[in-house]
């Protein structure tokens, strides 16, 4: 069944992120990066480029690493999304995060969101990465910061902490 | 008002087509939400994302090929048929944004989009694919050349959608060469990309068919240089004569990413670099 939305007012819709129903009213021309930090109260993802080109809003859509700058909201209802406020199990962070945080992967912190949920989806896909498969799995995820080192070698870490 | 539909299936998006002909239809959105909200808000929105008629990759006789319009880049780059039989599309399409451009990004928008720039367009024109269009009364295809029409512009009818992409036989025992100019591989947009095949038989250049991207108002194949080749072996000096052919047949600008002057010398170069690799 097709389904028709008229885009001058606000519809109600359903959206599963970080394992949580919402049921909230939104205006159905915004991008996903907006419902999530405008109306979902999810900020942790980031305004980067909104061109496509810096990765900093990439968020998990049923485990794929996806542009929510480029992604309607509505195209995201019904499906699991997985954002950087979804990673910690309450107050123990994911192995990713505590590497970030040991090794400097994170420097001013704002491309990290990004970088940490698509790095989840190649270490849920790939347990243990090559270097080489780190860089192509972020080459979309820009870094003014860290030079890229200390995020590849925290991704490492993260890889062999996850690792049974 | 901008209106979303969302069809589950190819006859409910054709009907939507016909009756809605000035939505823009979006398969994937990764050109149409750039920037979308410096532009004027479409009348509505159609998107196919996801119809599965237009999804899937399936075999032919003789390593023919057809690929949905809308299957995102990511099922190309997994598909061992896509790697082995069009080593070219893979390697043009791993050099495509990055894996969350990939996850969305297909063929089909790119074709639509039918952007100078587009890099899957070169491909399009070396590998000779055809393009296959659908409206209510019918389906059409035809070869990708003739659906370029100008810039920005398509042989696509204002009922029509795109449907699928059609690779030829016999693909896999030609030489298939890709290489774009970009500021860095991912995340850029390219200032030229060159998609060229052709075979050596029995020292000679046989079928070679040449196409650029980013050196005109729209991709284009190179038909001077390609009949030059044709017939000869390849040299150094048959390098040189295609590289000075390549000049007349091309009229690159200049733009934010690049110089008309850089765009004309490193077409040159890329051109003359396939020639030159045909030597043993």
């Amino acid at each position: 069944m097709t389904e028709e939305i008229a885009g001058d007012q606000k519809v109600m819709g359903r959206f599963r992120v970080n394992g949580d129903e919402h049921h909230v009213a939104y205006a159905p021309h915004k991008t996903l990066l907006e419902v999530l930090r405008e109306d979902l109260d999810l900020p942790g993802t980031k305004h980067g480029c909104e061109l496509g080109e810096c990765g900093a809003c990439a968020v998990l859509v049923d485990g794929v690493p996806t542009l929510s700058c480029l992604l309607l909201g509505l195209e995201a209802t019904e499906r699991e999304v997985l954002t950087v406020e979804g990673l910690a199990d309450d107050a123990r962070l994911h192995p990713l995060q505590a590497a970030f945080a040991d090794l400097g992967g994170s420097q001013c912190g704002y491309c990290t969101p990004g970088v940490l949920v698509t790095a989840k989806a190649l270490l849920d896909e790939t347990p243990k990465p090559t270097r080489e498969q780190i860089q192509e799995a972020l080459a979309g995820n820009l870094c003014r910061c860290t030079g890229y080192l200390q995020i590849f070698e925290a991704v490492e870490a993260a890889a062999e902490e996850c690792a049974p | 008002m901008t209106a979303y539909l969302r069809p589950t299936s190819l006859d409910e998006a054709l009907a939507l087509r016909a009756a809605h002909p000035d939505y823009a239809v979006v398969a994937g959105g990764t050109d149409l939400l750039v920037g979308a909200l410096e532009r004027p808000a479409p009348a509505g929105v159609l998107d196919v994302f996801g119809v599965a008629e237009l999804v899937g990759i399936t075999p032919g006789p003789r390593e023919a090929l057809t690929v949905g319009a809308a299957t995102p880049y990511a099922r190309l780059l997994e598909s061992p048929r896509i790697r082995t039989t069009l080593p070219m599309l893979h390697t043009c399409v791993r050099e495509i944004g990055a894996a969350q451009i990939q996850a969305r990004g297909t063929l089909g928008g790119n074709a639509q989009t039918c952007s100078p720039v587009g890099d899957t367009l070169p491909v399009l024109l070396a590998l000779e694919a055809e393009v296959e269009l659908a409206n209510q009364a019918g389906r059409r295809r035809l070869p990708f050349a003739e659906f370029v029409t100008g810039y920005r512009q398509t042989a696509l009818a204002a009922d029509e959608l795109i449907v699928a992409f059609h690779f030829p036989a016999g693909l896999s025992r030609l030489r298939q060469h890709w290489r774009k100019v970009g500021t860095r591989r991912a995340q850029a947009i390219s200032k030229v990309m060159l998609a060229a095949v052709a075979s050596l038989d029995d020292g000679t250049i046989a079928s070679p068919r040449v196409a650029f991207g980013a050196v005109a108002d729209r991709p284009l194949r190179i038909q001077s240089v390609e009949a030059a080749l044709a017939g000869r072996p390849p040299s150094l000096g048959l390098a040189d004569e295609a590289a000075a052919l390549l000049e007349q047949a091309i009229t690159p600008i200049s733009d934010v990413r690049s110089s008309a002057d850089y765009r004309l010398q490193v077409a040159k170069n890329m051109l003359h670099r396939w020639v030159a690799s045909l030597v043993d």
